[in-house]
């Protein structure tokens, strides 16, 4: 028993399976938080053109309710609230997706290659993405924006990523320990493939659902961060964000007015993304761990209950479960 | 005891790595900030608070890079911090030790109300998998896709504006000086329920989805299906052989995800008011005040490796596994 009893509670997904698009898209979940997920996308694409006003010029009177020329009301400035929102979706989504895109890099090269070399370099590696899981993030990031001063969003996004690595790390590596004994990836090495040739070839295709769900993961954490550090005043916020929003309403102190209609919009949006990309997540969860799938069992359980996913091929949950 | 060896040993590499990188990015910054930080203060400061101020930082342009690390270590060794500017000329490490506390007791308290009634919903989720229980995925992940702060706002719209029932910022009432007095106490505990129940519902939704999804892979084991081949009634099956298997590797994941889950909290304290890090985290962004964000950066880090301490500890009298080696 070694230390990784404590610290890699990690749930090993059962490897070595490939699904169809079928597969993927039968399970509700991730059907319903793709279609939330290509709402919001859609927003980003064309927020900007599609707002019905300059999101940052005085359109109308301040603080108004809602009404049917500007359906979320306007704020202290007498900009439209609406507009804002649209126009905020694209940046949010933009450093998301690309804190993602490089986080989930750093994540699965570090990952991948500690849990393929084992050793020392595993160690090493480990070590390192353990100590990132420990350090509280959002300081360090906030220290990090404040040294370089006035960040714009691509710095941000690069910031979020650097620091924000080491989930996606450790779950890749707990999947690489688990598969780099495999038949099919002794047979590569026997055949002499070069590690590069194993890692991209055997191991990564058996990795993507993690990777996926990973990925997710980090594009919501970075639209989350990118919000609350813009809500504490830091970043460019003359830009529109959701986050950028939230800041100028709490220093308008929105909400001791009781002007609920500027700084519930950004944050329902906020979490309908955040939902979207957790039920895709959710789903992918289920198609490779068929343990999680919901309706398996009978409300009265006993002798009612299936262990579907149990000592059975993995390959061969999917096709049992269908039957159903 | 090895295995709690090799923890101290990794609390202590993580504790000298994270004041390492407090001493270097400073340094390591485009534009050398120190100097221009104290350049800026050096109109409105005293030469005596901006030397001061540079030796907050270990900053001396005469020793080298190593000497400067050295005394760097020493200072935050002995707890020095350096000066705060936006509280000048109060020390960092008093600014912290004023709104530690508060923070400690609002997270502790409310991080263990949040795991115990998360980890209950998850494991009678995870029993009831296939029932309308099965609603609490989707909501918690609509829970989980907000950042705290947010739900903060709300709260004091509806709970503290709008309805009056608490206060809306603060941490106890302004006439009161703090002590230790019944009326002091009382003040600060109303003021500290609206905050906590943000932080509860802002990571209740976390431990509730980890503990579900362990219970129904626990739920899957052999030793579960003899339990019940045995006949036990299915409350003891649930209670004494899933759930008691479930709980640690969910809290393990848990005490993981404990850096986020303080990130998330700090900027809860932003937004009631509350006197604990997060605002004077705040505070600190405003006023450019890079010795108390360092120190601030430290001191979470500690607290967070000592929560990790405590949870390490917990798991070597609880699973007699861990005591193997």
């Amino acid at each position: 028993m070694t230390a990784a009893t404590i610290t890699d509670a990690v749930s090993v997904a059962p490897a070595g399976r490939r699904f169809n698009r079928r597969t993927v898209l039968r399970s509700r979940k991730i059907k319903a938080g793709l279609v939330l997920i290509g709402i919001f996308v859609l927003m980003g694409v064309i927020g900007p053109w599609v707002s019905p006003y300059d999101p940052s010029a005085n359109v109308a009177g301040t603080m108004l309710p809602p009404s049917l020329s500007h359906p979320f009301g306007t704020t202290a400035l007498g900009e439209d609230v609406l507009s804002q929102v649209l126009s905020g979706t694209r940046l949010s989504l933009e450093v998301g997706v690309v804190a993602a895109l490089i986080g989930e890099t750093i994540a699965a090269i570090v990952g991948i290659t500690a849990g393929y070399l084992g050793g020392l370099a595993d160690e090493g590696l480990s070590l390192l993405t353990n100590i990132f899981l420990v350090i509280p993030i959002l300081p360090l990031q906030i220290l990090i924006i404040a040294y370089l001063g006035n960040t714009g969003w691509f710095l941000m996004a690069l910031i979020i990523a650097l620091t924000g690595w080491s989930h996606g790390s450790r779950k890749l590596r707990a999947q690489t320990l688990s598969i780099r004994r495999r038949d099919f990836v002794e047979a590569a090495r026997a055949a002499g493939e070069p590690n590069w040739r194993i890692i991209l070839f055997e191991i990564l295709p058996n990795e993507w659902a993690i990777i996926a769900t990973g990925f997710l993961f980090h594009v919501l954490s970075g639209i989350i961060v990118q919000t609350s550090l813009s809500f504490l005043g830091l970043g460019r916020l003359s830009s529109w964000s959701w986050g950028a929003m939230l800041y100028w309403s709490q220093n308008n102190n929105a909400f001791l007015v009781g002007a609920w209609w500027w700084y519930l919009p950004p944050g329902i949006c906020l979490a309908l993304v955040g939902m979207g990309l957790a039920l895709v997540n959710l789903g992918i969860d289920e198609v490779i761990n068929p343990r999680l799938r919901d309706g398996g069992r009978l409300p009265g359980r006993s002798g009612a209950r299936r262990r579907r996913g149990d000592p059975v091929p993995a390959g061969q949950t999917g096709r049992s479960a269908r039957k159903k | 005891m090895r295995l709690l060896l090799r923890r101290l040993m990794f609390y202590a590499v993580t504790a000298w790595v994270a004041i390492t990188i407090n001493f270097l990015l400073p340094r390591l910054m485009p534009g050398d900030p120190i100097s221009a930080v104290v350049d800026r203060f050096n109109g409105q400061l005293s030469p005596e608070a901006s030397q001061a101020l540079a030796a907050a930082f270990g900053f001396d342009s005469h020793a080298s890079l190593w000497s400067q690390y050295v005394t760097y270590l020493g200072d935050i060794f002995h707890g020095e911090f350096g000066l705060s500017f936006t509280y000048f000329p109060t020390p960092v490490s008093s600014v912290i030790a004023n709104s530690l506390p508060w923070t400690i007791a609002l997270l502790g308290v409310s991080t263990v109300i949040a795991s115990v009634l998360g980890t209950f919903l998850g494991v009678v989720a995870g029993w009831r998998r296939g029932t309308w229980l099965d609603s609490v995925l989707p909501i918690g992940a609509f829970l989980r896709g907000i950042p705290h702060f947010w739900f903060g706002l709300i709260f004091v719209t509806v709970a503290a504006v709008g309805l009056g029932w608490f206060p809306v910022s603060g941490g106890y009432d302004s006439s009161l000086a703090p002590s230790l007095t019944p009326a002091f106490l009382e003040s600060a505990v109303y003021h500290s329920i609206l905050p906590a129940i943000t932080v509860i519902i802002g990571s209740i939704a976390a431990h509730m989805l980890t503990q579900r999804n362990m219970m129904v892979t626990t739920l899957a084991e052999d030793y579960v299906l003899v339990a019940e081949a045995k006949g036990l009634s299915s409350r003891r099956v649930m209670i004494d052989y899933a759930a008691r298997n479930a709980i640690l590797p969910a809290v393990a994941g848990f005490a993981i995800e404990l850096g986020l889950v303080v990130s998330g909290s700090l900027l809860v304290e932003k937004v009631f008011s509350y006197p604990g890090i997060g605002y004077v985290l705040f505070e600190a962004v405003h006023n450019e005040d890079f010795p108390l964000l360092q120190a601030i950066l430290l001191v979470t880090t500690f607290a967070v490796l000592t929560a990790n301490l405590l949870a390490d500890l917990a798991f070597f009298v609880l699973d007699p596994r861990t005591r193997d080696t």
